[in-house]
């Protein structure tokens, strides 16, 4: 075993010339940015409020939904998202807290000691209403069965705006063979820019542009996916609410008629491709893989999955009599 | 950051623009040639932290070319490292922005509610005949003429401004306009003969009172008309700086008790007490010293875009160090060393004015580091607005300057716990920051004598439409709306008055029977109105108010962000039962219509985020309690 010190001196006299050969900058060093922010030491307390005349005992940092939901209530949600950071634009979790002016937000809103919330006043049931007959009016909900059963019980009536009302109708945009992006479904959730960005992907393909009721998804200048930054990840399928975002195997099959949930089976298995170990749900109907999830919960995936385990099955469907002659 | 960039480039042009503002690219990742030395290195660390420069950028592409192009967002992207469809999704949010080509001048002209009453209808009809329809071009392609929002030019309706782009970028206000004005500036601009010189604010036109009172009896107005305004001589020959000197003189903590003494409360709409707002960051000072990337910031919010509002933009034009001065006391006491104004896009003449006044206060140690030789740094930046109302709520306003799409962000937290970049950051508009160097100087307790016990000191009020002599009034608060409109000459058109629009676009109407109302927030308050802004818009007997209400609701229609539902399609329907009312074939029966419009109402009310959609009601709903105008 010969010395390392010989070894490392040896390195230096042999290879002289390099110093002379190496022309680029310095490599340069990011100076140290401040002391590094420890994690808070305390301990996290537990705070009670008061929701519906019940008293519930939640962690600090606890959102009223979270709250809302220890105590059973199901508050209806449309932008939110565990594995999302919270954008609360879509309202209709609004709640009426007591001393607010307003009515907030129960997705993003933590609790405060003491708060005072009602989740089923008169105030909060007009705001939920309104906003799904916003919504509905203006949006093409019917692959948002979600947001049908939501429109039942707050008794939402989007025709009351007339024939001659603004949607967001518009052709279904198919540019690529995996995913098609059909914005008359779209209801700005936010959700597939958070997940093309910091919350999963940061790749920033998409963005919202435009102000107002014209603001929209798009890439820049709206060029179609292949010329933009689109890894076809498609995590953003994985999180849209309304089935704007769908697989083109699904759109294929609704367009041709064919897609049938009730026939389809759900397989949990361990993606193929690499060591990461990402975990697939396979959704199959009638013994042909039709899409792949991945579920929300899992440690690794929190669901999102790229483009090998989300589109790259169809080798497993090669039969042999089509693999040959 | 690691981009993916479509295959257009950037003309030379446009590199120059953005170059002429950032400096030469460092290396091929920021868009200079690719060497080989670039094939050896990675310089992309630190992703986004130029990313508050990209509003600043897109206004030096604009100026200099008069459009947005998708090469020129390429190269924003490489220069900055934000991602393409993000630069895009920015852009795309302004109004003053085109991504699509466009003349290089454009005349834009007012038809908002007060250019309405003083012949904004016939301005554009006239246009049209003269240059064609809005949005075509004219002079011979090379520019086009487009109606626009409130142009903040109330006082001298109609308005019009008109923008050059070029090297040298030109904007004139024409105000009042007529269509052979508006035509020979276009032609002037077109041939490169856009007069050089600036406008001149018009004292007698705009401050009506400067020269009846000598300026005695006012406190906000003193100034203006009584010395150069571009004259740091001048303003301090007129007490200008000793607010500062006697702050400096009281200490920090000082400074506050006399702010807290004189009761001022802000004066942009929302009427918080100003003092707290600034101990809230002053109470967080020893946090400044510990760690050092927890900065502070004060922002004058002078993105005055509410409809019929122009006091901050006389302020701004007339006493710009006034406005300096504010700041300066704010960052003394708040421990920011960092201020920006957000300065409206449509007013060139208060930037060029403010930013000639931040020049000659560096120079003489007024701005800068260890400020009159104190140990106390305090600078000054300029950020423009690029056409977008939403940009004056204050959360929208911190996305504006970090280079998001201007967006208004859910509160709590709110701006004093984590406001610009994340932290602590006072907000205050024109007139509450001009309001502080005299209270200073003179004591908060004098001050807070003026005006009522709840409304302290005095308000300046933006009178326009139907009036005698418009233009911008101050009169100590708790005066009726009576006796300013007697002040202001009385009503003007055919002298009966029918309504009086008070607060702007997301104020209220009153009837006037109401004219007794005190001016002040507790008097407003008590009949359903809001001073908000300090807008003051006549009406006479011959307006449709029905045609101001549509006005109205499409203005917000235009000028929501779009980001939450209940504001995105509440403003959009709003207006469409508006129309159906207006078109007489509604829904069901009128009174059906307005009783959705009322359910609306109250959702936007309830479940905006903001104050945009939060407002964006109110005075449709005061009309309809005052007036039955669709029965």
């Amino acid at each position: 075993m010969s010395k390392p010190s010989t070894d490392m001196n040896q390195i230096e006299i042999n290879q002289p010339e390099m110093k002379s050969v190496v022309n680029a900058p310095q490599p340069t060093i990011p100076l140290p940015r401040g002391p590094v922010p420890q994690a808070p030491t305390r301990e996290s307390r537990s705070i009670e409020i008061k929701i519906d005349g019940h008293s519930v005992s939640v962690p600090e940092g606890s959102t009223i939904l979270d709250a809302g939901r220890q105590l059973g209530i199901e508050t209806p949600t449309l932008c939110f998202l565990e594995s999302l950071t919270p954008v609360n634009v879509c309202r209709v979790c609004v709640v009426e807290l007591e001393g607010s002016r307003t009515l907030v937000p129960a997705c993003s809103r933590k609790v405060e000691a003491n708060m005072s919330i009602k989740t089923d006043s008169e105030r909060v049931r007009l705001s939920r209403k309104l906003v799904l007959e916003f919504l509905a009016s203006s949006v093409d909900l019917s692959t948002a069965p979600k947001m049908q059963e939501y429109m039942e019980r707050y008794g939402a009536q989007p025709d009351r705006f007339g024939e001659t009302r603004a949607t967001v109708a518009q052709p279904v945009k198919v540019d690529n063979d995996l995913y098609v992006r059909d914005y008359s479904k779209c209801v700005l959730c936010y959700k597939c820019v958070e997940a093309c960005g910091v919350d999963a992907q940061n790749t920033f393909a998409i963005a919202v542009a435009g102000r107002g009721f014209s603001a929209h998804i798009a890439t820049e200048f709206d060029v179609p996916l292949p010329d933009s930054a689109c890894v076809y990840c498609g995590n953003c399928i994985g999180v849209c609410p309304t089935g704007a975002l769908m697989f083109k195997s699904e759109f294929d099959m609704r367009q041709a008629g064919t897609w049938d949930e009730s026939k389809q089976m759900q397989t949990d298995t361990i993606c193929p491709y690499c060591g990461v170990g990402c975990d697939l749900t396979v959704h199959a109907q009638d013994g042909k893989i039709v899409r792949v999830t991945s579920p929300l919960d899992h440690s690794v995936t929190h669901g999102n999955l790229c483009i090998k385990g989300r589109f790259g099955w169809q080798f497993v469907q090669i039969q042999p009599a089509e693999n040959g002659k | 950051m690691d981009l993916h960039l479509t295959n257009a480039q950037a003309t030379a042009e446009e590199r120059a623009a953005v170059d002429s503002l950032l400096g030469a690219p460092d290396s091929s990742w920021h868009g200079a040639q690719r060497l080989g030395a670039d094939t050896r290195s990675a310089s992309n660390g630190h992703a986004g932290s130029q990313r508050h420069r990209l509003l600043p950028v897109l206004h030096a592409l604009h100026n200099r070319i008069g459009w947005i192009s998708p090469g020129a967002i390429n190269y924003a992207s490489l220069r900055l490292d934000i991602a393409p469809a993000e630069v895009h999704g920015v852009a795309s949010f302004y109004g003053m922005f085109s991504l699509t080509e466009r003349p290089a001048v454009v005349a834009h002209v007012c038809d908002d509610i007060a250019c309405l009453t003083r012949g904004a209808d016939k301005l554009c009809a006239d246009l049209e005949k003269k240059l064609g329809a809005a949005g075509s071009p004219c002079a011979g392609g090379r520019a086009t003429w487009q109606r626009s929002q409130c142009l903040g030019l109330c006082e001298r309706a109609p308005a019009a401004l008109v923008s050059a782009a070029g090297v040298k970028h030109q904007e004139r206000v024409l105000a009042p306009a007529s269509a052979d004005s508006v035509a020979s500036l276009i032609n002037e601009a077109v041939a490169g003969r856009m007069p050089a010189a600036p406008d001149e604010l018009s004292i007698q036109l705009s401050v009506p009172q400067a020269e009846k009172q000598n300026g005695s009896a006012l406190r906000l107005l003193q100034r203006i008309g009584h010395g150069d305004a571009a004259s740091l001589a001048d303003y301090q020959r007129l007490g200008g700086y000793e607010g500062l000197r006697k702050a400096i003189a009281l200490g920090a903590e000082g400074t506050l008790r006399e702010l807290s003494a004189s009761k001022l409360l802000g004066r942009g709409g929302a009427a918080f007490p100003t003092a707290k707002k600034w101990e809230a960051l002053f109470l967080q000072r020893n946090l400044l010293q510990e760690d050092f990337r927890r900065a502070h910031y004060v922002i004058c919010n002078a993105d005055e875009s509410e409809p019929g509002t122009f006091k901050d933009r006389i302020l701004m034009e007339g006493d710009p160090f006034a406005v300096l001065e504010g700041m300066t006391i704010a960052g003394f006491v708040t421990g920011a060393t960092k201020g920006f104004i957000y300065l409206r896009g449509e007013y060139p003449l208060a930037a060029e004015r403010v930013q000639h006044a931040i020049d000659i206060a560096n120079n003489n140690n007024f701005l800068g580091k260890n400020l009159l030789s104190k140990s106390f740094d305090f600078n000054i930046e300029i950020r423009r607005g690029a056409g977008a109302y939403i940009c004056g709520e204050e959360t929208a306003l911190f996305n504006s300057i970090e280079g998001y799409r201007g967006e208004p962000r859910n509160k709590p937290p709110f701006p004093t716990q984590a406001g610009l970049f994340r932290q602590p950051t006072a907000v205050n508009n024109v007139e509450t920051l001009v309001n502080v160097p005299g209270i200073i100087r003179e004591g908060g307790a004098a001050y807070a004598k003026l005006g009522t016990e709840n409304s302290a000191g005095t308000r300046l009020f933006c009178l326009c439409g139907h009036i005698a002599r418009p233009g911008v009034y101050e009169i100590a608060m708790g005066s009726t709306l009576r006796q300013l409109i007697e002040l202001a000459g009385g009503v003007a058109g055919s002298g009966k008055l029918q309504a009086v629009l008070l607060g702007g676009a997301a104020g209220a109407f009153m009837a006037p029977k109401e004219l007794d109302t005190p001016l002040t927030f507790e008097g407003t308050r008590s009949i359903g109105a809001t001073l908000g802004s300090g807008v003051v818009m006549l009406f006479d007997d011959s307006v449709d108010l029905r045609r101001i209400l549509l006005r109205i609701a499409s203005f917000f229609r235009n000028e929501t962000c779009g980001q939450c539902v209940p504001c995105r399609v509440g403003v959009t329907r709003q207006e469409e039962a508006l129309q159906r009312l207006i078109a007489a074939k509604p829904l069901g029966s009128a009174a059906q219509e307005l009783n959705l419009i009322r359910e609306m109402a109250q959702a936007m009310r309830d479940a905006s985020i903001c104050g945009l959609g939060q407002t964006a009601a109110s005075a449709l709903e005061s009309a309809l309690q005052r007036w039955s105008l669709f029965a």
